[in-house]
C-alpha cells in the first residue's frame, strides 16, 4: 500500500496535507495522533469511502479511485462508528455481511460460524446486537472485518472505550492474525496498543506525518532510555531545574510534574533524584512521551 | 458542464443490488404483520367507509357504483405509500441513524447499488401490500376487468412502486431530520392523494386544475389501474406506461447521485 501526496480537502478544511506512506505486506502500520490529525480521514480514504483530493493511493497495486471494487473485495474495514445491522441478529450480521462479497451461503454460514467461536461469540449467535456488551460489538465488528478473508486489515480506532479484559482479549486476536499473514493498519489513541501491536507507527498532527518507524527506535532515538518523572512541592521546582540545566538533561515542566528524559540510564541523575527527591517514578521511555513532545500538551476538542 | 455530466451515475441493476433487497428482506420477516397492518388499514378503510357512507348518497358515478369507482385508485395509493414509507423513514434509519449504508460502503457494493437496491426493495413494499388489496378489490367483487388483467395489475403496482420509492429517497437525501418528511407527505403527497381523480372525477374543474393534475405521476397510474380493474383499456390510457417509467428512470437518477452527495464526503 503506497500513499503519495495523499491529500484530503473538505469544503473548508484540509484534513490531510500531502502525507506519503508505504506499507508492506503482512506488516502492523499504525497511524497515531490527537483528534483531529487527519487519521480517520486516511483510513476513509484506504477503504475507498471517502475520495482522494489530489496524490494517489495504490493497494496491492490498485488505484483506489479506479479499482475501488477490487480494492475492497480484499480488505476488511473495522470502523471507528460502530456500525452493526441492529435490525438483524449476531449471526445474521455476518452472513448477511458476507452475501455483499458474493459469498455463496452456506460458507457464509460456516465462517460466520468460525469467526462467532474465535471471537467467543457463539452463544451469542441468535442474539440481538442492542444485548450485547461494548466488548461484544466490538468482537463482532472485527469478525464481520474479517467474513470475506481480507488480506488487508482495516482497524479503526478498535479498542477505544473497552475495559482492560476486552482491549487485551482484541489484541492477541490481533497478533493471532498477524501471524496468519494478514496485513494490518490500524490507528489508536493508546501509545500502549500500538507498541504492542504495530511494527511501525506514523505520528501524524494537522494532516501531516511528523514522524514514521519502529516505535520503541523512535522512543530511543527521539526521546532516550529513560523517564524520570519528579512531583515537586514548594521550591523543589525551581531546584530541580536549575540542577537539570546544569546536568544538561532535557525535561519538561507539567503543572507539579517535572519529567526528565536520560539517553542512558544515568546513575548519577538516579543519585540524584534519588537523594532529594521522595515522590519520584524511574520508568523506561514510552511511545506516549514520544507523542505528546510531538504533538504537545494542548486539548485538541 | 461536460464534466459534470461525466459525473453523474445511472441506475445499474445488478447482483450486488439483490443483496441489499436480501437484507431487508432479512429484517421485514421480523416486523410484517405490524407493517402490513399499516399499509392496508388506511385504503380499506376509505374504500368500505367512503364506499358505503358516500356511496350511499350516490346512484352512481361514471356509470359504476362509488365503491368501484374509488377502488382502483385506492390500489395506487396502497403501492405509493408503501414505497414512501420504506423509503423515507425506513431509508433514512438506515442511512442516517444505524448507518448501515457505511456498513455495506466497505464491501464491494457501491452507493448506486444501495439506492437501487433500496427502491426495489420500496417497490416489492408495494407489490405486497397492493397485491393484497387487489385480492380484497376482487373478493368484494370490485374487479370488472377479467381475471387476465391481474398480472398487469401487478406490474403497475411495481412500477408505481418503482417510481414513488424513488421519489422517496430524493427526500430522504435531502433531509436534515426525520421531521423534514412532513413537508413531502403535506406539501407533495396529499395534494396528489386528492387530485389524481381518486375520489372524483376532475371534469368539473377549472382548466388549471386538470393541467395541474396531469403533471401529477399518481393521475396517470390512477388512469391506468381504473383501465385494468374496469376492464376498458385505451391507447390513450396505455400512453401512460411510458410517461410512469420514464418518470421512474429519471427520479432513480437523481435519488442515486443525491444520496451519494449525501454520503460520500
Amino acid at each position: 500500500m503506497v500513499g503519495t501526496n495523499l491529500t484530503k480537502r473538505y469544503t473548508d478544511t484540509l484534513a490531510v496535507d500531502g502525507i506519503n506512506f508505504s506499507i508492506s505486506q503482512n506488516e502492523c502500520y499504525g497511524f497515531l495522533g490527537p483528534n483531529g490529525a487527519g487519521k480517520t480521514s486516511t483510513m476513509k480514504m484506504i477503504h475507498c469511502l471517502s475520495p482522494v483530493t489530489s496524490g494517489t493511493l495504490l493497494v496491492a497495486g490498485m488505484d483506489v479511485m479506479t479499482e475501488a471494487r477490487r480494492v475492497k473485495s480484499i480488505m476488511g474495514v473495522v470502523p471507528q462508528e460502530q456500525n452493526l445491522d441492529p435490525d438483524l441478529t449476531v449471526i445474521e450480521n455476518l452472513i448477511v455481511y458476507a452475501r455483499y462479497f458474493n459469498i455463496p451461503l452456506r460458507e457464509a454460514r460456516k465462517r460466520g460460524e468460525e469467526y462467532l467461536d474465535f471471537f467467543q461469540l457463539a452463544n451469542k449467535s441468535n442474539s440481538k446486537i442492542r444485548e450485547l456488551s461494548g466488548g461484544m460489538k466490538q468482537r463482532l465488528l472485527i469478525a464481520r472485518g474479517l467474513i470475506n478473508k481480507p488480506d488487508i486489515l482495516i482497524l479503526d480506532e478498535p479498542t477505544t472505550g473497552l475495559d482492560p479484559q476486552a482491549r487485551h482479549m482484541i489484541w492477541q486476536k490481533i497478533r493471532h492474525l498477524k501471524k496468519e499473514g494478514i496485513t494490518i493498519v490500524l490507528t489508536t489513541h493508546y501509545m500502549e496498543e500500538a507498541s504492542q501491536l504495530c511494527d511501525r507507527v506514523a505520528i501524524m498532527d494537522r494532516g501531516k506525518i511528523l514522524v514514521e518507524g519502529d516505535p520503541a527506535k523512535l522512543v530511543e532515538e527521539r526521546v532516550g532510555k529513560d523517564v524520570f518523572q519528579v512531583w515537586c512541592e514548594g521550591g523543589e521546582k525551581e531546584e530541580l531545574t536549575r540542577d537539570m540545566k546544569s546536568f544538561d538533561f532535557s525535561y519538561e515542566q507539567v503543572g507539579d510534574i517535572i519529567y526528565i528524559f536520560s539517553k542512558n540510564g544515568d546513575e548519577e541523575l538516579k543519585n540524584l533524584i534519588a537523594g532529594k527527591y521522595i515522590k519520584f517514578l524511574h520508568r523506561p521511555a514510552a511511545l506516549e512521551d514520544l507523542f505528546l513532545k510531538l504533538t504537545g500538551r494542548r486539548l485538541r476538542d | 458542464m461536460k464534466d459534470y455530466l461525466k459525473q453523474i451515475k445511472l441506475p445499474i441493476f445488478s447482483l450486488r443490488a439483490v443483496r441489499v433487497w436480501q437484507r431487508n428482506m432479512k429484517s421485514y420477516r421480523r416486523y410484517y404483520k405490524a407493517n402490513l397492518l399499516g399499509a392496508l388499514g388506511e385504503p380499506v378503510m376509505y374504500l368500505f367507509g367512503m364506499g358505503v357512507g358516500i356511496g350511499g348518497y350516490l346512484h352512481t358515478i361514471e356509470g359504476v357504483s362509488y365503491m368501484q369507482f374509488i377502488a382502483p385508485g385506492l390500489l395506487m395509493t396502497t403501492a405509493m405509500y408503501s414505497a414512501t414509507f420504506e423509503c423515507t423513514f425506513g431509508s433514512y434509519t438506515r442511512m442516517a441513524e444505524q448507518k448501515t449504508y457505511d456498513g455495506i460502503l466497505a464491501t464491494p457494493l457501491d452507493i448506486t447499488d444501495i439506492v437501487v437496491g433500496e427502491v426495489l426493495w420500496g417497490a416489492t413494499k408495494s407489490l405486497i401490500s397492493g397485491s393484497i388489496m387487489l385480492v380484497i378489490i376482487i373478493l368484494a367483487g370490485l374487479m370488472r376487468g377479467s381475471i387476465t388483467m391481474v398480472p398487469p395489475a401487478l406490474l403497475l403496482i411495481f412500477l408505481v412502486g418503482i417510481l414513488f420509492s424513488s421519489m422517496a429517497m430524493i427526500v430522504t437525501a435531502l433531509s436534515p431530520s426525520y421531521d423534514f418528511f412532513s413537508y413531502y407527505f403535506t406539501l407533495i403527497l396529499a395534494p396528489m392523494f386528492f387530485f389524481s381523480g381518486i375520489f372524483f372525477p376532475l371534469a368539473k374543474f377549472p382548466g388549471i386544475i386538470r393541467l395541474f393534475s396531469l403533471l401529477l405521476p399518481l393521475t396517470h397510474a390512477v388512469n391506468i389501474s381504473r383501465a385494468f380493474v374496469m376492464g376498458n383499456i385505451s391507447y390513450a390510457v396505455l400512453a401512460s406506461i411510458p410517461l410512469l417509467i420514464l418518470g421512474a428512470f429519471i427520479m432513480m437518477t437523481i435519488a442515486i447521485n443525491l444520496v451519494r452527495k449525501r454520503v460520500i464526503q
